[in-house]
């Protein structure tokens, strides 16, 4: 599972470049959450993935009895999703912005906006 | 100490707030301050003289090793005199020089500071903070020199000065960084003990090629020598102070400083003679080609800048003591010829030697200050010049090898030297006055005193050079020499060889004076070679270097995200590619330790994987935004599967809520465009794939390695001891890395800020006017 | 999409979901979830009702303006934060009340760490909130 994982990040990395890399606008929102989500999966795998060991102490005792999976990267990938949100819908509105401003969503034609600035 | 150094940064500082008061007659008091600093190192001569070494220290930034340690031996004893004493002369002259300038207040201010900084500088006993001074006088001398910023040449020049002496001050650190660390201190006093090891190292060449580097730039030896011809557009005071008596010495200073610590070496000794010899000698053949007052005293104060740079080649106990005299002799003779000028081009307007002449009869008490300025410059008798240039014969014939070229060439530049001293010192009071300067009168008192102390000055030490041997010498040759060296100062020292060739050297160049006048045309005749000359050369580097980089940034920065993106992605994959598959360690993956693929993973993986592709593939934008988020939702279930309920959660109501931000906007947000070319999009997709490629290959390398998970199982072990909560992740976030997630929330405010004000904001008249 | 099936659903939603929300705020430290999740959840609750009954309704619902949720959130986690400073502990210690008796004895031990959770929340559901109120009303 873990190849089929660290496949899936490649591919994820890979389309969210690809994206990025398109000169339309919105294909570029789309390109930067494909590659956070790229990247969370990264960290995720990672840390070592392992399953039905979630990282909460059993109810009776005081610490781990047994395995556990990490729980560092989760609280890292935790904050980072929630981040991104906000990253998100400030890139999208940054381009609803730019997008009436400019009056071109071509990212070829938006290389000297200083004009506008 | 470090109350001597600020107080000339706090006087600037004072000067911020209170210098409209000091513009005018307030401004002499501010020579109290370089006078009681004078007064304050005068006091410590005594302790210094008995080999007392005076050291105080203040910690700084002690993780760096950088503490403020200062240290009081004969060298740095003999600079802050040179720094506080001629400081307070030229600080009490501008007083009149300058008087009634709008800018006067701030002229003082950089005064202030490069005081401050040239102390800092020469009482550091920590490398780290010799440099931070370093930089500071060669800042406070850029706006020196750029004072009259009206005038472009005087722009110009500060703009080269700073460019030269700021390339030696990145040397400096360059080569103290190298020093401290083959050394294992920044502290100079204890470097002298390992000055062994550190001639046995491997990084001693470029130790000491970039401390050369600094000296050589700063103290401005050839070929970095002809940003000081330009300092002298800065005000007279300027050049006396900075740029002949003490910033141009600094580069001295380093030098004899780190003698004790890495000279008596071939590599140290040979560079040093003959680069000193050549500026020397370049030097000052170029002052017989200047009209300009100032012209000349730059190239001879260049000129004997190479002397004690040869002299510190020489390294003998004799040429040490020379250059510790030399010292005080060039200070106290170039700051009167400075002066004197300055004074003459205040009353008459010119510095043109071609046009003065006869103001004796307008200004008698200056023309004796030149006059004995002038014969101390030529090593006459009784004056302190002829004390200096005896000890500088004396070093070179006493050296075991080539001792007669070297003579030779210290005689030649002494000719010229002599020349440019009696160019300025005594040609524009001899001769006839003009009709354009019999309305000259004398300066006011502030002027004329302080060139007449030093010239008095240099008059006693010549006649009874005794009573600076023992208090001021010594110690300085005990100090870079090494303890218990044999100093006495004679005027007189009978018929000998050294007096013949002193002989010598006053008739050629009293001869030379009389037959070669300044001209106009010689300095015209030397201005054909101005193409070749380091100068000219560097500012063509300078011009070239700028034309390369603007073609490099439009290369470069042509403002298309993809190309900015594209050439990172590009050298990402080529460096990190190349070191994967060029170190062999071959793919040490363990399958065994990896779990199984069961078949809703299977599934799982393939719904991704298909949505990955509608995303890439999508003709609308909502068929993106739909895949996009079932991307969402396969993340959230593998989070699921692989024990991460709390991240399952969370993915899982971000992903709602991008969706739902994704559709709420989709209709205002521009179509979807499929501009670019079958070939391009070819090119992307490579590109695009070998990085993905190179992540998946990376992660499995990541994976085949150990994991270390010690702060981890700190966290675990510790979730329910110290912080009362089981749900470890929960814990983590609230209350071990607490600030963090304090900062972040923070952050997401500032988006959620962000996004109102860009929705919120009114559109301003020109962008209205776009949409209309 | 203001079909009378999500209206009527909506009205009962958003008290159920509320509910579950602030429940899975206050269990975050034993179990999953906490101030992130819950914040979410409950920003959630209120959008759905935003869609059935239109973005005015709910705005009189909720009164203020959510933008002000965020600096009532950062101020309560910074308090909690700087809570411990008066007892002499670095900034951010957790600090632990007593045990509870029974009936409440379920909340787990209360802390500066649970004030801290709820700031959290506060931000979290103002901020998606602003977000997504602004965009829909500029639409």
């Amino acid at each position: 599972m873990e190849i089929l994982l660290a496949i899936m990040v490649g591919t994820l990395y890979a389309a969210g470049i690809y994206m990025i890399l398109r000169r339309s606008l919105v294909k570029l929102i789309i390109g930067i959450i494909l590659l956070g989500n790229g990247a969370n999966l990264l960290i995720f795998l990672l840390g070592r993935i392992a399953k039905g060991q979630p990282p909460i102490i059993p109810e009776a005792s005081k610490t781990f009895l047994e395995a556990y999976s990490d729980p560092l990267p989760q609280a890292l990938i935790l904050t980072a999703i929630v981040i991104s949100f906000g990253l998100q819908s400030f890139a999208i509105i940054l381009v609803k912005r730019a997008h009436k401003v400019v009056k071109t969503d071509d990212l070829d034609e938006m290389n000297a906006t200083d004009e506008y600035s | 100490m470090l109350a001597a150094i600020l107080s000339g940064f706090l006087f600037s500082l004072f000067l911020v707030v209170a210098g409209k008061y000091f513009r005018g007659k307030l401004a002499v008091l501010s020579a109290i301050i370089p006078l009681g600093l004078f007064i304050y190192f005068f006091s410590f001569i005594g302790r210094v003289s008995n080999g007392e070494v005076i050291r105080q220290s203040y910690e700084w930034v002690p993780s760096f090793g950088l503490n403020l340690h200062f240290t009081l031996d004969g060298l740095s004893l003999l600079f802050s005199l040179l720094i506080t004493g001629i400081g307070f002369l030229v600080f009490a002259y501008t007083a009149s020089y300058l008087k009634g300038h709008s800018y006067l207040d701030r002229f003082y201010g950089y005064l202030g500071i490069f005081m401050g900084a040239m102390l800092g500088l020469v009482l550091s006993d920590n490398l780290l903070s010799m440099f931070l001074f370093w930089e500071l006088t060669s800042i406070s001398s850029f706006f020196l020199i750029g004072f009259n910023n009206t005038s472009e040449a005087s722009r110009k020049s500060a703009v080269l000065a700073l460019a030269i002496t700021g390339t030696g001050g990145f040397l400096l650190l360059a080569g103290a960084l190298l020093l401290g660390s083959v050394a294992g201190t920044y502290s100079i006093s204890e470097m002298l003990s390992l000055s062994g090891a550190i001639a046995q190292s491997e990084y001693y060449l470029w130790i000491v090629l970039l401390l050369f580097g600094a000296a050589f730039t700063k103290s401005a030896q050839f070929p970095f020598h002809f940003w000081l011809p330009g300092a002298m557009k800065a005000p007279t005071p300027v050049s006396t102070y900075l740029h002949s008596a003490t910033m141009v010495k600094a580069g001295i200073y380093l030098l004899l400083r780190f003698t004790p610590v890495l000279g008596n070496t071939e590599l140290w000794n040979t560079t040093l003679i003959i680069v000193g010899g050549i500026t020397m000698f370049y030097a000052a053949v170029h002052t017989l080609f200047r009209t300009d007052l100032k012209g000349v005293l730059a190239y001879s104060t260049i000129s004997v800048l190479g002397l004690l740079v040869f002299l510190i080649g020489l390294g003998t106990q004799y040429a040490l003591t020379a250059a510790a005299v030399y010292i005080i002799v060039h200070a106290l003779y170039k700051a009167t010829l400075f002066l004197v000028t300055g004074i003459i081009d205040h009353e008459t307007g010119t510095r043109d030697i071609t046009v003065l002449s006869g103001l004796r009869k307008v200004m008698w008490p200056v023309a004796i200050i030149g006059f004995l300025a002038a014969i101390s410059s030529a090593g006459m008798p009784p004056t302190v010049g002829f004390v200096g240039k005896d000890l500088v014969y004396e070093a070179t014939l006493q050296m075991e090898e080539w001792s007669v070229i070297l003579t030779i060439i210290a005689i030649a530049t002494n000719i010229l030297v002599l020349y440019a001293g009696f160019v300025v010192g005594i040609k524009p009071f001899t001769g006839k006055l003009p009709e354009d300067y019999s309305k000259v009168h004398m300066p006011p008192m502030l002027m004329w005193v302080p060139p007449a102390i030093l010239a008095v000055l240099g008059l006693i030490v010549g006649v009874f050079p005794s009573i600076i041997d023992g208090p001021l010498i010594k110690p300085v040759v005990d100090a870079v020499g090494g303890a218990g060296s044999e100093v006495h100062l004679k005027l007189w020292h009978g018929f000998n060889l050294v007096l013949l060739l002193s002989a010598i050297t006053l008739a050629v160049g009293i001869t030379l004076y009389f037959v070669l006048k300044p001209s106009a045309k010689r300095e015209e005749a030397i201005a054909k070679f101005e193409v070749v000359s380091p100068k000219n050369l560097v500012t063509e580097f300078g011009r070239n270097f700028r034309k390369l980089s603007e073609v490099w940034t439009g290369l470069f920065q042509n403002g298309f995200l993809r190309n900015y993106v594209s050439t990172i992605i590009l050298f990402l994959i080529l460096l990190v590619g190349y070191s994967l598959f060029t170190t062999d360690r071959g793919f040490p993956l363990d399958l065994t330790s990896f779990s199984r693929v069961t078949y809703y993973e299977m599934v799982i993986m393939g719904v991704m994987f298909l949505s990955v592709l509608f995303v890439v593939g999508a003709k609308s934008r909502l068929t993106a935004v739909v895949a996009m988020g079932i991307v969402g939702y396969a993340i959230c279930l593998l989070f699921v599967i692989y024990s991460a309920p709390d991240l399952a959660m969370t993915q899982f109501s971000i992903d709602t809520l991008t969706v739902i931000l994704f559709v709420l906007v989709l209709s205002s947000l521009p179509k979807y465009l499929s501009i670019t070319d079958y070939k391009m999009r070819i090119k992307d997709g490579i590109l695009s794939s070998l990085f993905g490629i190179l992540i998946t290959l990376i992660s499995l390398e990541v994976l085949a390695e150990p994991v270390n998970k010690e702060i981890s199982e700190f966290y675990a072990d510790n979730a329910y001891v110290l912080a009362h909560g089981k749900n470890v992740v929960n814990v983590i976030l609230v209350d071990f890395r607490g600030t963090d997630t304090l900062i972040e929330i923070s952050v997401l405010t500032v988006a959620a800020l962000g996004v109102f004000s860009l929705l919120k904001l009114r559109l301003r008249k020109d962008e209205r006017n776009i949409n209309d | 999409m203001r079909t009378l099936i999500l209206k009527t659903a909506s009205n009962y939603m958003l008290p159920l979901l509320l509910v579950f929300s602030v429940f899975i705020l206050l269990r975050g430290h034993y179990l999953p979830g906490g101030g992130f999740v819950g914040g979410l959840i409950a920003s959630i609750a209120f959008v759905l009702h935003a869609f059935a009954n239109g973005l005015e309704t709910t705005k009189e619902l909720i009164r203020i303006h959510p933008g002000f949720l965020m600096p009532t959130g950062l101020g309560l986690a910074f308090v909690s934060g700087i809570g411990p400073l008066f007892t002499d502990k670095p900034f951010m210690t957790g600090l632990w009340f007593p045990e509870l008796p029974p009936p409440l004895s379920v909340l787990g031990n209360i802390g500066t760490a649970l004030f801290f959770d709820i700031g959290v929340y506060f931000v979290v559901l103002g901020v998606t909130l602003t977000i997504i109120f602004s965009i829909s009303e500029s639409t």
